[in-house]
């Protein structure tokens, strides 16, 4: 499938990340979006609010981040490709209904834009604080599927990818941007609609008679029937068996959970996407993700400068996260150095990977701008000094 | 009983609601002597005869024991979070607007947790029915407190009696921008019926309060009996006002029950107003959702 | 060329982010280069002294925020007294001649002015000052060719006033370019 020309602003602009995360979503198909004012995000929200009564969508500003992050969940099951956009605050109010989604299986895309928290923290700056939220933030065992862009390219060629994987995998998926990515202003191409790659959500259409929309077969994503179309579901966040209905039983409890969280875990490979530079023969590897990768350059750059083996793996997808490369790496380089824009949240998921094969070194930050690369320089230096 | 309504095999008599219900789900929770019950029956009967395609109707629950409606009911069903029933309907609604979307569910979760959606829902005039069950307490958890608990009355988390002023839905529903605002009691089955097939034939947002005996958690806490004490309260107690002022049906601890639909107007909803707006100051450059267009085509 | 720095300072209306908007887009739509503009947000970004930052370069820009401007563009006095410090070793200050009165100047920065005020008077609208000074500053600057800021201006300003700014920014440019050749020594490194 490619997608609808209506909605594609093929050329060359000048855009901010915010307004180029709305043309992605528009791009793939989005057609509903419900949100709540929050800095940085807003004029995410505010683009599709402009764009949107020309090309066939519906925004609605509703009454908080709770009402915007489940209307979407209705519209996903009205049959449009959905999205809401928030911040830090917003986010926090937004997990409930990211396990909803999670446990009903409904297709939708969480953007969040992320800033210095906790709290109302600093509402104009950048952080990463909000990575270990958006794995685990919402009660229970589940699955979801988050990326991070560095760039307002990023902005536009990820969010369609976000809504691709959310439609193959019926899932949640979370666009983690940040301030710095959502208000920096640079180029963003816009290819033609029919070079843009877009995935359309399985729909059931064989008969009515014993249908059962929560039996998931082999490929572990059952298909989608959405409502109006005669099969008189039911939708719940009880656990549910494959009919959908309430089955609030140990077995039927371990068999959903498991194959929630095995339709992502089992699809890792298809998932997991990462850009590495130099990473063989390196003898520190910067594993990076976000406008945090930017700042990574310049200082693995000065160190090889200084003749150091130095390369660097950037986290496209953050979840799942790339166990099976991290793994690999720690078993070859002296050192993993990790700087985000928070006191330590991924480093966490290095150090299970490396699991003691080498040095993993967090280059914390509590947000309000990015990194110095001497910074990060340091801590390459430090890395190697550990070993 | 006509025959129809007898199943030939085992010469049980069929239940005329039965087409409408989950029966691979029946038994239901609910408890003997519940209200909920007997609502869902009118609910089905006013269905039945509203000449809506029912495979175009969407019911959505929010969480409590009025939260189950929606996993009994033989039609598209959404048993959502608890409270947000309601903007889970409007996303439903405006995604598809050929779809007749009610919301059913409890005091407790759409007038406490999701009192925002529902005060925002009824301004916009949304395009949808919300029918409320209140039986004045928290079925579900066991008995708690509710926005519309009477003061005086007990529940577990006010053991001494409630002293908290209580909620006036209908007077709510109107200051808010309902365009139909009616109260019935579980006793009223008649009238609730065809209150309940008024709203879903109204555009914009309609609500029917309806009261509903609790007696395991309220009723006996309280040392009003049972569900059939409570239900000769309604008949004795509930005097019918058609187009009564709503800020006089405020209800009291086992006082008098103003019943009847207290508004029916008409202004514009969510939807012609969005489409009205656009189309006005846009032309043809307005390009409605698909199901939008599909809709004024049809 | 490298890694070029630029602020653009002045006070609320006098278009400062539009100017150093369309600086970024005529490098990095029309010059191919490449172009990182931050917005300041927040209360200090309705405050008195507002300003955008920029960065062009020829190649990928990394680290995205401004260190030490390269160039900096100055509108009012106060933009001046609170930014002209942050100047690298040598850059380059560009003021409106009659807004801002310079003093106590490190003697590495090299300073250039013009009444853009005055000139846009003579145009007919003071609004497009700040496009006089973006005229002013790519003939100075030479950070986007002439042809990529004028492509820029065209798809940036309100429909209309196309001709107006188009002037507006030639005016800024040929004052530039008499300012350079009274100058002896070449004013890019």
């Amino acid at each position: 499938m490619h997608a609808d020309p209506i909605g594609v602003q093929t050329g060359a602009h000048f855009i901010d990340g915010d307004h180029s995360c709305a043309e992605g979503a528009i791009a793939a198909g989005c057609r509903f979006v419900a949100g709540y004012p929050i800095t940085p995000s807003t004029e995410v929200v505010e683009r599709m609010a402009e764009r949107f009564p020309f090309v066939g969508g519906i925004f609605i500003q509703m009454e908080d981040e709770i009402a915007s992050s489940i209307a979407i969940q209705g519209a996903a099951w009205g049959g449009k490709k959905t999205m809401t956009v928030t911040s830090g605050p917003g986010f926090s109010l937004m997990m409930e209904h990211i396990g909803f989604a999670a446990m009903t299986e409904t297709p939708c895309v969480f953007v969040d834009v992320q800033r210095a928290g906790p709290s109302t923290g600093l509402p104009t700056m950048p952080a990463q604080g909000d990575m270990m939220q958006a794995r685990w933030g919402s009660h229970g065992d589940y699955s979801i599927i988050a990326l991070s862009p560095n760039s307002p390219q990023e902005c536009f060629d990820l969010t369609i990818h976000a809504f691709n994987l959310s439609e193959r995998y019926r899932v949640p998926v979370m666009m983690m941007m940040d301030e710095c990515v959502g208000h920096m202003i640079e180029r963003v191409v816009i290819p033609e609609a029919e070079k843009i790659e877009i995935v359309e959500r399985k729909m059931y259409e064989g008969p009515k008679e014993n249908f059962q929309p929560f039996d998931a077969g082999r490929d572990m994503v059952p298909m989608m029937v959405k409502a109006g179309d005669g099969y008189r579901i039911h939708v719940t966040g009880l656990t549910h068996d494959e009919r959908g209905y309430p089955n609030m039983t140990v077995n039927t409890q371990g068999r959903l959970i498991q194959r929630l969280m095995d339709k992502i875990r089992l699809n890792a490979d298809d998932i997991v996407m990462y850009k590495e530079e130099d990473v063989k023969d390196a003898d520190v590897v910067v594993v990076s993700y976000g406008i945090t990768s930017r700042t990574a350059i310049p200082a693995i750059e000065q160190a090889k400068a200084k003749g150091l083996k130095v390369g660097h793996l950037r986290l496209v997808v953050v979840w799942p996260f790339p166990e099976k490369r991290i793994k690999e790496l720690a078993r070859h380089v002296k050192s993993l150095v990790v700087p985000e824009l928070n006191m330590g949240q991924i480093v966490y998921e290095v150090e299970r990977c490396a699991a003691g094969q080498c040095n993993v070194v967090s280059v914390p930050h509590a947000g309000g701008t990015v990194h110095q690369p001497k910074d990060i320089l340091a801590a390459i230096e430090k890395s190697l000094r550990g070993k | 009983m006509p025959e129809e309504l007898y199943d030939v095999e085992s010469n049980v008599p069929a239940n005329p609601i039965e087409d409408l219900l989950r029966m691979d789900r029946i038994p239901h929770i609910w408890c003997p002597g519940c209200g909920i019950g007997t609502t869902v029956n009118c609910f089905v009967r006013a269905l039945q005869t509203s000449g809506l395609d029912l495979d175009k109707v969407s019911v959505v629950s929010g969480i409590g024991c009025t939260g189950r409606v929606a996993g009994y009911m033989r039609l598209d069903s959404f048993h959502t979070t608890h409270g947000r029933a309601i903007p889970f309907a409007t996303g439903l609604k405006l995604a598809n607007p050929e779809l007749k979307v009610i919301v059913y569910s409890g005091d407790g979760d759409l007038t406490a947790i999701g009192g925002n959606h529902f005060i925002h829902a009824a301004r916009r005039n949304m395009d949808i029915t919300v029918i409320l069950i209140n039986n004045m307490i928290y079925g579900m958890t066991g008995g708690q407190v509710a926005p519309t608990t009477p003061v005086g009355a007990t529940a577990s988390t006010t053991p001494h009696g409630n002293f908290e002023e209580t909620f006036n839905l209908p007077f709510l529903a109107e200051s808010c921008g309902a365009v139909y605002v009616a109260r019935w009691t579980a006793h009223h089955v008649r009238h609730l019926t065809k209150s309940i097939k008024e709203a879903v034939a109204k555009k914009g947002f309609s609500f029917v309060e309806i009261l509903a005996p609790c007696p395991t958690l309220f009723s006996r806490r309280n040392k009003l009996g049972d569900g059939l004490d409570q239900m000769e309260y309604y008949r004795d107690s509930s005097e019918i006002k058609n187009g009564a002022d709503t800020k006089s049906v405020a209800l009291d601890f086992q006082g008098k029950i103003i019943v009847g639909k207290f508004v029916d107007k008409v202004r514009p909803t969510y939807i012609e107003a969005m489409n009205n707006h656009y189309k006005a100051k846009y032309g043809d450059r307005y390009v409605p959702s698909d199901e939008m267009r599909k809709l004024n085509h049809a | 060329m490298p890694r070029t720095e630029i602020k653009i300072g002045g006070f609320g209306g006098q278009g400062v982010i539009l100017s150093g908007y369309i600086l970024g887009r005529a490098a990095s739509i029309f010059d191919s280069k490449s172009a990182t503009m931050i917005q300041a947000f927040g209360p200090e970004a309705r405050g008195s002294a507002c300003s955008a930052e920029l960065i062009i370069s020829n190649e990928a820009i990394t680290y995205p925020y401004i260190v030490a401007p390269n160039v900096m563009v100055v509108m009012s006095q106060e933009a001046y007294t609170k930014f002209s410090p942050q100047l690298a070793q040598g850059g380059m200050l560009l003021t409106e001649e009659d807004l801002v009165v310079t003093h106590n100047l490190r003697s590495d920065i090299k300073h250039y002015s013009i009444p853009a005020t005055r000139i846009a008077e003579e145009l007919g609208k003071r609004l497009v000052l700040n496009i006089v000074m973006l005229g002013f500053a790519t003939a100075i600057t030479n950070v986007v060719g002439r042809e990529a800021a004028r492509k820029a201006v065209k798809v940036s300003v309100p429909k209309g006033t196309e001709e107006l700014n188009f002037a507006a920014f030639e005016k800024g440019y040929e004052y530039g370019l008499e300012v350079l050749k009274k100058i002896p020594e070449k004013s890019l490194a």
